[in-house]
């Protein structure tokens, strides 16, 4: 008895903390998507009305909020398993023995990581400029016509992932190096005494071995992409036609911009339900395949 | 031994303290937030103003104007606004509803600088909520016609259309003439304004009963929006508005010949566009339906004052300060921002200033965007919808339904407070 009032005392200060600044907010955000709470309410609390499930009601029916669903999926579903597939690429080169300099690569690869987005996006605004970018000047070297990357509603969102890759695969890459060191040696000398080739060895050896890893960086990658805000906020402002709206930008600009902060929470409360099944639905399928 | 260290150390840091608070001067300091160019320039006029009133310090914060408006509203939220501010005359009603501005009547009665009768009518009104006064205007904005005048003379103009019909007889010369280029420039794609004014210039009042509901689907709009829509539908305004990377450079190629716009393009088409091109370019008041002026928006910044201010005298100061007509004219040469005192423009400046004339004309014939919190967000929708509509992806009158469906949703909680509590 005892003892156990001693670890809540020693845990006291960590639970107090956590249920000051996590668990209350999240409450009181859930409380809020059940309120109408917006600028009037701001002025004068009484202007705040209870109604219910109203605002799960209006989002099903505002197709602002499919298209930012739309395009936050295609931005996932794109984006995310070409990150990854990069990513293991990337890690895959810097493990292989015939690659030189690895430490300035490992180096060069996760700069992007670390530097700020508001930096980068200044530099790939020039990269994706119609008329005077780098990228339209290497397309039109192979003939291609200029395309206004950021301009134009189809070219927008490819633009926008194809930078969040560059962005961001760096992390996973380091990730899946530490992945592919814990894999035995031993295994990879065994197959090829038994004659497997190189492709045979990745797919019976590396596959397998990295999974655990795979899932922790999917499952990471996927709740990342699914909160993409910055990338748009400062490239396009969801620009144009909407076609670079997210969820996050969507909640953003209803809650900070219009100050409808009942709508906005019960965004964030479906983006969690979307977080939270696709996690799940990760895990199930990778134990379905024996990880 | 140790306690004893750090008591004295504490006492020491304590008069150090105590030392540097008895260095700041005595004056009253006001926080006074301005944005974007207004806010790196108006600090220039401090000094006088200081000069004038030694018991006073200004402290100006240069807030990003893209950043403006939710600042504003995160520093009411957390009670850190500064003592006053420009406010853009749409977002007044916003912070009235907020209660954060104080009621300028009052001090205005008091005052012998400040009057009414010193400003344009229809931007002073902009201030104007449930006959009470918040703002009092800083400078004004408005949109007229930007043409090239060398253009319009190749089709037989020699001066701006004056009405819709002549506006349309002359883009369809000017397509026939020019097949390749367009005879106007909407920016559908991020600004509200144009689709906005085509309303106003048809007198419609934009939303209806006491602006609780969306009246874009009465007969003015309707008419105006098909209007609008024949510039796209013939061919006299192009569509794809994202080609256009730098109107400066289109104008000069005179890939358009005619352009909506506000007080800043004066400069900057003077600045931009090549020297042989100065000459050929012009403003004119909108060309009204009827062969009258068209009516434009009522544009510009206020200055304000927080309620929750603990200087207000100082402030109303300031703001008196701004306002006479020699600190509105310095204002004006060093942003470009057209005075909001009638008087200011008696100077030989502006004058003497050709592009400037046809906005001293249009702002007689101003209305302000209703006075309604939500209307940033509602202009968002109408800007969405005209643009939809000139990629014909909506009819006119389909469009402008859906329009005012979705605008509907937006007011309800205005009509539960008008109407329903």
């Amino acid at each position: 008895m005892g003892s156990k009032r001693a670890v809540f005392f020693f845990l006291a200060p960590a639970l107090v903390a956590i249920g000051v600044f996590f668990f209350i907010p999240v409450i009181a955000a859930f409380v809020l998507s059940f309120t109408d709470f917006d600028i009037y309410a701001l002025g004068n609390l009484d202007y705040a009305r209870f109604i219910g499930i109203k605002n799960y009601a209006q989002l099903i029916g505002d197709p602002l909020f499919w298209k930012a669903l739309k395009n936050t999926l295609y931005f996932l579903l794109l984006g995310g398993p070409l990150s990854i597939a990069v990513s293991l690429v990337a890690a895959l080169m810097l493990q292989s023995k015939l690659v030189r300099f690895k430490s300035f690569f490992r180096t060069a690869y996760f700069a992007p990581v670390v530097t700020t987005l508001v930096a980068v996006a200044v530099v790939w605004r020039f990269v994706y400029h119609p008329r005077f970018g780098i990228l339209n000047y290497v397309l039109s070297l192979l003939g291609i016509g200029p395309i206004d990357w950021l301009g134009d509603s189809q070219w927008a969102m490819p633009a926008i992932i194809l930078m969040a890759v560059w962005k961001n695969f760096g992390y996973n890459m380091v990730i899946f190096i530490a992945g592919l060191q814990n894999i035995p040696d031993e295994l990879y000398e065994a197959a090829s005494i038994d004659g497997a080739g190189t492709l045979r060895q990745f797919s019976s050896i590396t596959v397998p071995m990295l999974a655990p890893t795979t899932l922790y960086v999917s499952i990471i990658t996927m709740i990342g992409y699914f909160q993409l805000f910055a990338e748009p906020y400062v490239m396009t402002q969801g620009g144009p036609l909407n076609s670079t709206l997210s969820i996050v930008l969507l909640m953003y600009q209803q809650g900070f911009r219009w100050w409808n902060m009942g709508y906005s929470a019960a965004l964030a409360f479906v983006l969690f339900a979307f977080i939270l099944a696709g996690s799940l639905l990760q895990s199930r399928v990778q134990k379905k395949w024996g990880v | 031994m140790k306690l004893e260290t750090f008591a004295k150390y504490f006492i020491l840091w304590t008069f150090l303290c105590a030392g540097c608070g008895g260095q700041t001067d005595k004056r009253t300091e006001i926080v006074f937030w301005a944005f974007g160019v207004e806010g790196e320039n108006v600090a220039k006029l401090m000094p006088e103003f200081e000069r004038r009133h030694p018991d006073i310090k200004v402290r100006v914060q240069m807030i990003p104007w893209n950043a403006a408006h939710e600042k504003l509203l995160t520093a009411f939220a957390g009670r850190s606004l500064p003592d006053m501010c420009q406010l853009g005359n749409t977002w007044v009603p916003e912070f009235r509803v907020l209660n954060a501005i104080e009621d300028l009547g009052p001090w205005v009665s008091h005052s012998t600088t400040v009057r009414d009768s010193n400003f344009f009518p229809g931007i002073w009104d902009t201030n104007i909520l449930d006959t009470l006064l918040f703002g009092i205007p800083w400078y004004v904005d408005t949109r007229v016609l930007f043409y090239r005048s060398d253009l319009l003379a190749k089709v037989g103009y020699s001066r701006a259309p004056t009405s819709w019909d002549e506006w349309f007889d002359l883009s369809a010369k000017l397509k026939k003439q020019f097949p390749q280029n367009y005879a106007v420039f909407y920016p559908t794609n991020n600004e509200w304004v144009p689709s906005v004014i085509f309303g106003v210039m048809n007198h419609s009042s934009l939303l209806k009963h006491l602006n609780t509901l969306g009246n874009f689907s009465g007969k003015e709009f309707v008419e105006a929006m098909h209007a609008f829509h024949d510039f796209f539908r013939n061919g006299w305004a192009p569509v794809k508005t994202m080609q256009i990377v730098n109107i400066y450079q289109a104008f000069t190629e005179g890939y358009f010949a005619m352009y909506i716009s506000g007080p800043w393009n004066i400069g900057e088409f003077s600045r931009r566009l090549p020297d042989s091109l100065q000459g050929a370019w012009l403003t004119a008041p909108l060309p009204g339906p009827d062969g009258n002026i068209g009516t434009s928006l009522a544009g510009g910044s206020s200055l304000v004052m927080f309620r929750s201010s603990k200087h207000r005298p100082e402030v109303w100061k300031l703001i008196e300060y701004l306002s006479e007509p020699a600190q509105q004219l310095a204002f004006y040469q060093l942003t470009g921002n057209l005075p909001a005192t009638v008087e200011a423009w008696h100077d030989s400046a502006l004058a003497n200033n050709k592009y400037a004339a046809a906005f001293f004309t249009q702002l007689r014939h101003v209305q302000a965007t209703p006075k309604v919190p939500e209307w940033e967000q509602i202009a968002q929708k109408v800007r969405e919808y005209a643009e939809l509509i000139s990629m014909d992806q909506f009819a006119v009158e389909e469009g402008l339904a859906a329009l005012d469906r979705e605008v509907n949703v937006i007011l309800e909680k205005r009509r539960w407070l008008v109407y329903g509590q």
